[in-house]
């Protein structure tokens, strides 16, 4: 089993071996490590303007697991995961130190082409937004961007992207129709199935069910466990139960600040840092 | 002092609760709608109620003091007119009343009596009567002839008719066949002759071309001048077999006259070919009147002016005025969107774009005729005599685009709407949600793919938008086009049938100018009058038509792309 964990505050307590020079940084415990780390957060420090929003997150994401990031509203989760795309890049103010590797490369490189990084990174955000054309269409859209125009070809990555977001058997008979007709939960499958299409190595998942009813939230979970054999899956939510149901790891922030990084079970029972403990049990946050 | 307060707080609790604001919304919405269909009613009162054909009366008319006369002639409108005016005019009246009834009535025959409408005092008007023999001829030349029917010649010999009935049909007949050598003549002159004299002109250009030209050897320009003189005299020839052909055409069309008289008893002989229309209107029922109605109607819409604009029909200036929109909406909407596009997309949002911004907002706000003056001398000026320079040497120096056109007018108004399409389009795409931006970044497209595939189809209502607004000005401009390429009466429309068929450096006519220039600029005032309500009538439904097409074609937009309201 691995047990990773982090401190930023630097209040480890013994009970865990700590390597003094790696304080502050997420570290697989010698032995036990057997995970594949897909990306790697190394002294990350963003700023909007002369606001500093992340402060020092050093972590690593293991491949084809589900990783969670909770914490409450503003903690600088949601800004963290766009980091791994590149989202921030939208925003003219802002600016960021430090490193994200993906499989070894700096994606904020001078060399990295954003679209291509963005490609492998996929992303589906809270509200769910697919494009006012037809469900085949917007399943589509990432593969005609990269120039794919074969109808024999993108028929069949509809059908297996559909397929892989649960949703091919409630849309096979209208793949023509409008996708603003489908209801919001078939509206946030469609967004995943169209990240899928373009065969992403991650996923990042900005509280994806938060707009949904829990029926619709199930089923998103559901899709998650499924799609976690294929891609690495990064969630941000809100929600600690769904956290604690469909993550394998967790990470919990603070003011822009990784406060603990751990398997889940161990976060979840037996958080090792005070801050932790206090917003798991509803204390504050 | 105690049911005052009370009344106060009534009157105050009235006013909070909001009520009088609706009364007064309410209010002016109706006022507003009321003016609206007011205007439009009486321009179609005014303005259509022309093309009826109204009875013919013959009546006695005698002033006191005067000699007595015999008019004929049809009501046109009539007013109360006070006395003490009457007099200081020089009228003898035997009336003491304050207030007496004055009638204006066309009593055309303007050949004859010199103008077409008269004021006539209806109580001097006696004896009057609708004789069924009464005869209106519509003219090419010198208006309507009101009068009676007397005979028919052929090639300077009486034609015999039984009765008055049958000298009717025959003279009908001698209009009809009038009517169809008139258009084969049309043919001939504008098409067939039309054509050629193009091609003659083509020819003198490249003539002039081959003089200009001095690096040419002189075998190859020999060779050239060969040509075009074989060619020219095989179009002289084409000409000459034409001309023949119009002389007999001619000839045929001066065949037939007529004889006819006034009610004074003045008899005239006229050929048959002056003649448009020949009716009686006293002897028609309603349902030949409806139907003469329409007729007249489809005339004005679909034939050319006569007589200085006041008679026949305003075709020219519907066809110029679309042409001209349809051009200006070609070139508007990619400039607009582009501009938009950048402002709003890729400019870095400072103090500069703010200020360009700003810029572009007031230009909306030039008056008018600064366009047309800018126009005139950048467009036509400056660009066009460069163009003619660069294109058009052997053509000079009269210039092809360096004189105003229809090109130069189109973009003048474009530039003019420009503001327009360029406010409506940010506007657009402030509104696209950042969200579905996102969505297509975050799937590996490019900002630019995500504009084309996503942002600007979501956009195109409010390019739309702008369009109509566009559209709405621009069709109703008349000041800049005054000056850079819009004339009272243009010879040619600026589409034919020879290549290269567009002809952009024509000059036009356009119904706001046709308005202004059939009203104010008419020697025949009276005659002009209700042919300007009928064509402004005419541009406000061709703004209206035009404008809703493109409501049309923005509101399947908006289903299509209806997510804003997500």
């Amino acid at each position: 089993m691995t047990v990773k964990f982090m401190d930023t505050n630097k209040t480890a307590t013994a009970g865990h071996a700590i390597d003094m020079e790696s304080l502050g940084r997420v570290r697989n415990e010698g032995s036990i490590t057997d995970e594949d780390i897909t990306l790697n957060v190394d002294g990350l420090d963003l700023y909007y303007g002369d606001k500093q929003a992340l402060f020092d997150v050093n972590m690593e994401i293991p491949r084809q697991k589900v990783t969670a990031f909770i914490g409450p509203s503003g903690c600088g989760k949601s800004t963290l995961l766009r980091c791994f795309n590149r989202m921030n890049d939208l925003v003219d103010t802002c600016r960021v130190e430090g490193a994200i590797r993906l499989d070894g490369n700096d994606i904020y490189d001078r060399s990295v082409d954003v679209a291509t990084l963005r490609r492998r990174v996929g992303m589906v955000f809270q509200k769910p937004n697919p494009f006012p054309k037809s469900i085949y269409e917007n399943v589509a859209y990432g593969l005609r961007i990269q120039g794919v125009n074969k109808k024999r070809v993108l028929d069949e990555v509809v059908e297996r992207s559909l397929r892989g977001a649960a949703l091919w058997d409630e849309v096979k008979d209208r793949l023509h129709d409008n996708a603003l007709g489908m209801s919001g939960g078939q509206q946030q499958r469609l967004v995943i199935a169209r990240t899928i299409a373009v065969e992403p190595e991650v996923l990042l998942l900005d509280e994806p069910a938060s707009a949904l009813d829990p029926i619709s939230t199930l089923k998103i979970e559901e899709l998650i466990n499924e799609l976690k054999d294929k891609y690495t899956i990064v969630i941000v939510t809100h929600n600690m139960q769904q956290a604690a149901r469909v993550s394998d790891y967790t990470a919990f922030m603070y003011m822009g600040k990784l406060i603990e990084f751990d398997n889940t079970d161990t976060l979840f029972t037996n958080p090792t840092n005070k801050q932790t403990e206090d917003y798991i049990t509803g204390r504050y946050g | 002092m105690y049911l005052q307060d009370k009344e106060k707080q009534g009157l105050t609790a009235w006013f909070k609760g909001g009520e009088p604001l609706i009364w007064m919304n309410a209010a002016a919405v109706t006022v507003s709608t009321l003016a609206v269909i007011g205007l439009l009613i009486l321009l179609a009162v005014r303005g259509f109620s022309h093309f009826w054909p109204a009875d013919v009366f013959v009546a006695e008319y005698q002033l006191p003091d005067e000699t007595p006369a015999v008019v004929m002639a049809e009501r046109v409108e009539s007013e109360d007119v006070a006395i003490e005016q009457l007099l200081s005019a020089g009228f003898t009246l035997d009336t003491d009343e304050p207030f007496i009834q004055r009638e204006l009535v066309k009593v055309g025959n303007r050949d004859v009596s010199g103008a077409d409408f008269k004021w006539v005092l209806s109580r001097y008007l006696q004896n009057t009567y609708y004789p069924e023999q009464a005869i209106v001829l519509e003219r090419r030349e010198w208006g309507n002839f009101y009068g009676f029917l007397r005979g028919l010649k052929r090639d300077g010999q009486a034609i015999a008719a039984a009765d008055d009935e049958a000298l009717w049909q025959a003279f009908q007949q001698s209009i009809e066949r009038a009517e169809t050598i008139h258009h084969d003549i049309e043919r001939v002159e504008k098409k067939e002759i039309g054509a050629i004299n193009y091609r003659l002109e083509k020819l003198r250009l490249r003539q002039r071309g081959l003089e200009l030209d001095e690096a040419l050897p002189a075998a190859e320009r020999a060779q050239k001048q060969l040509e075009i003189d074989s060619e020219r005299a095989e179009l002289d020839a084409a000409y000459a077999v034409l001309q023949k052909e119009l002389n007999a055409l001619y000839a045929e069309w001066n065949r037939d006259s007529f004889i006819v008289e006034t009610a004074q008893g003045q008899q005239r002989e006229q050929r048959v070919s002056t003649v448009v229309h020949a009716y009686k209107p006293n002897t028609m029922n309603f349902a030949n009147k409806v139907g003469f109605y329409f007729g007249k109607f489809a005339e004005f819409l679909t034939d050319e002016p006569r007589e200085a604009n006041t008679e026949g029909g305003i075709f020219p200036a519907i066809f110029g005025t679309v042409i001209m929109v349809l051009i200006m909406s070609v070139l508007v909407t990619p400039f607009g969107v582009i501009a938009a596009v950048y402002l709003r997309e890729y400019a870095k949002q400072g103090l500069m774009t703010r200020i360009v911004r700003i810029a572009v907002n007031n230009l909306a706000g030039v008056p008018s005729i600064v366009y047309g003056v800018f126009g005139l001398g950048f467009f036509i000026y400056f660009v066009g005599a460069e163009i003619d320079q660069a294109l058009f040497p052997e053509a000079l120096p009269s210039p092809t685009f360096g004189t105003p056109g229809l090109l130069w007018a189109s973009v003048t108004l474009a530039l003019l709407t420009l503001p327009v399409v360029i406010v409506a389009t940010e506007e657009g795409l402030a509104r696209i949600p950042r969200n579905l931006r996102e969505g297509s970044l975050a799937l590996g497209a490019t900002k630019a793919e995500t504009l084309w595939r996503v942002v600007l189809p979501m956009t195109s209502p409010a390019m739309m938008t702008g369009l109509i607004l566009a559209v709405a000005r621009a069709a109703g401009e008349v000041a800049p086009l005054m000056l850079v390429g819009v004339v009272k009466l243009a010879p040619s429309l600026p589409v034919d049938g020879n290549f290269p068929y567009f002809h952009l450096d024509q000059k036009f006519m356009h119904l706001g100018f046709h308005i202004y220039d059939v009203g104010f600029q008419s020697p025949n005032v009276e005659a002009a009058r209700p042919l300007v309500y009928a064509t402004a009538l005419l541009l406000v439904i061709i703004i209206a038509l035009l404008n809703l097409s493109a409501v049309a074609l923005r509101n399947h937009l908006r289903e299509k792309y209806k997510s804003l309201e997500m």
